[in-house]
């Protein structure tokens, strides 16, 4: 699937982080968030608004604001992107790395067409004519089940619904191919029934590319279909890491057990611990 | 989009019909009268009487009113017998001061308010446009700052002033520019050029002090918007996300403004005409005004509303063009 020559060996991560620490002037969002995705994996990355799951992801697409600073390092095949130019950053970002965002209405431009926002990230990266590119957005399209792909690259944003405008932008994340998919609270602004659809369409885009996901979100039912390891922040620490199977069978961390508890399950039990009141009134 | 068309032009012509009919009513009931400030100092009562009737201003009320709207689709005589004055379909009003045609007035001085109009607009807008992104851009620098302040004191200044400031530096101390003296363009470019120079200027000065604020704005709101974080994450250059995914959403809200001033601006930049000679549609309702000419006064009001009236509506086909949300929504 992929055509990244330079790929190392399968066993290496897709992408590494380490001690990875995000600070801003008025204090730090992210305090020494260290973990690895290999290809075709999925790591959940969970917190509540403000742990810094986000400023995580930021960082790892060179796209943190001027005023933050990194230290630590996030390697992607070998290669550390912090502290990386933006110009060298911008080759990554989109071809290799891509992004999903929460809300997909604002995430597009309105005055754009969709086939035209989707061929230009084509573009960026692989060149070619505009017609080429198009057929690229179509064949993008297609693949994220988008009905009458072809006939729909010519429409705007605003022409679809809030999952159809979800899956544009997952086809926008995949036309490039990229060998790593972030997906910042993707699901989130959709409702019930479309979220899972988009959390089926997402499972089933990495088995056909084997892209390492990192899927970052508040919902841990959202994150209990989806990945293969979990990893919990809080106040721009990480309070647990482990795989899907140890956290929600078996958390370990109080904070842990009390998001779990949060969660509405159908098989619900009585004696959960009570949850945990967040400071500062988060 | 025919229909549409067809709706905003019905209500267009609403309008048109509540302006004519709110001038009508300040310029013929509630202004001195007309006949007493035609009628001259040798006047006599007798006289006076004679010009109310030849005005039709015995007339009930609306009976004037209609005698008038009718005129603009099939002309109007004033009085009768030998001393009768034939106005021509479309007649917004005879000038017996001047003894013109108000519509003739008007069309006879519309080139050069519309050399004025483009001329300004070109530069305001070019101008404007330019400080304002690049303001946004150097967001909180002191490019910005200064270009603020400078557009903020462009805003404030009155226009006489800045036209009287311009005159005295660059045409007596400066002397790159000679006194301005209006000769067709065929006859001399770079005389024609340098007479409209300074209006040109006068009035991009403040046009453009506003267009440069707005457009900062403009973009500084779009560059927080998350399609720029898209683009970004996409791996575009600066420049791409700039102008691709910021400008153009940044500058159509200009589009609306850009019509309206223009459309403004061909009712006559009055004192800006004035204080350079030059003999625009504005310069006609400043000396209109001076010997309280009312058909003139009112003709020129008509005229100037009924250039922002179409305007809005160029505007809003325009807008159905750029804004894609625009045009599926009302179609």
């Amino acid at each position: 699937m992929s055509a990244h020559p330079s790929r190392p060996a399968s066993d290496a991560p897709v992408l590494s982080v380490r001690d990875l620490r995000i600070e801003f002037p008025l204090g730090i969002v992210v305090d020494g968030s260290s973990f690895d995705i290999a290809r075709g994996q999925t790591m959940g990355l969970v917190g509540e608004s403000g742990s810094g799951k986000s400023m995580t992801s930021l960082a790892i697409m060179g796209l943190l604001p001027k005023e933050a600073t990194t230290t630590g390092s996030a390697r992607f095949h070998g290669d550390e992107l912090l502290h990386r130019s933006d110009a060298s950053m911008r080759r990554t970002r989109g071809d290799q790395i891509a992004m999903i965002f929460q809300d997909p209405l604002s995430s597009l431009n309105p005055y754009y067409t969709v086939g035209f926002q989707i061929a230009e990230a084509y573009r960026a990266h692989k060149g070619g004519t505009k017609a080429a590119a198009m057929r690229k957005a179509a064949e993008a399209m297609d693949r994220v089940r988008i009905p009458d792909a072809a006939g729909r690259v010519g429409h705007y944003p605003h022409q679809f619904s809030g999952g159809m405008r979800q899956r544009v932008m997952i086809a926008m994340a995949l036309v490039c191919e990229p060998d790593l998919i972030i997906g910042d609270e993707p699901t989130t602004a959709l409702d019930v029934t479309v979220q899972a659809q988009i959390l089926d369409l997402l499972a089933e885009v990495q088995e056909m590319t084997q892209a390492a996901m990192l899927f970052i979100t508040h919902d841990l039912a959202v994150v209990s279909q989806i990945s293969d390891h979990v990893t919990v922040m809080r106040f721009g620490q990480t309070v647990e890491q482990g795989t899907a199977e140890q956290i929600f069978s078996n958390p370990g961390n109080d904070y842990t057990k009390a998001l779990l508890a949060a969660t509405p399950r159908l098989d619900d039990v009585v004696d959960l611990p009570e949850p945990i009141l967040t400071k500062g009134g988060r | 989009m025919a229909i549409y068309l067809v709706k905003r032009l019905f209500a267009a012509l609403i309008i048109m019909l509540l302006v004519v009919f709110f001038t009508f009513v300040i310029f013929f009931q509630l202004s001195p009268d007309p006949a007493a400030s035609i009628c001259g100092q040798t006047c006599t009562p007798e006289r006076i009487e004679a010009i109310r009737d030849q005005l039709g201003l015995n007339e009930p009320f609306f009976t004037q009113f209609f005698t008038f709207l009718a005129a603009i689709f099939v002309g109007r005589d004033y009085g009768s017998g030998a001393s009768v004055v034939h106005c021509n379909a479309p007649c917004i009003g005879y000038s017996f001061q001047t003894n013109q045609d108000v519509l003739q007035g008007i069309v006879d001085r519309l080139p050069v308010s519309v050399t004025i109009a483009v001329g300004a607009a070109v530069l305001w807008l070019l101008s404007g446009v330019a400080a304002g992104v690049i303001s946004a851009v150097k967001e909180g620098t002191w490019w910005d700052k200064g270009a603020m302040m400078f557009a903020l004191a462009g805003i404030s200044l009155p226009n006489y002033f800045v036209a009287l400031v311009l005159q005295y530096l660059l045409v007596v101390q400066l002397q790159w520019l000679p006194f301005p003296t209006v000769v067709p363009f065929t006859d001399s470019p770079v005389q024609w050029f340098q007479a409209y120079l300074m209006p040109w200027m006068v009035l991009a000065l403040m046009y453009a002090s506003m267009y440069a604020r707005l457009t900062r704005t403009n973009v500084i709101d779009t560059m927080g918007e998350n399609f720029m974080r898209t683009a970004r994450a996409k791996g575009l250059g600066r420049s791409a996300v700039l102008i691709r995914h910021g400008l153009r959403p940044s500058l159509t809200p200009i589009v609306t403004l850009l019509g309206v001033d223009f459309a403004t601006l061909l009712g006559g930049a009055l004192i800006t005409e004035t204080v350079f000679g030059l003999n625009g549609v504005g310069r006609y309702a400043y000396d209109a005004i001076a010997v309280n000419d009312q058909p003139v006064i009112m003709g020129v009001t008509l005229v100037a509303a009924f250039a922002v009236i179409i305007a809005n509506i160029v505007v809003d086909l325009l807008y159905r063009v750029l804004d894609p949300r625009v045009r599926v929504s009302t179609s």
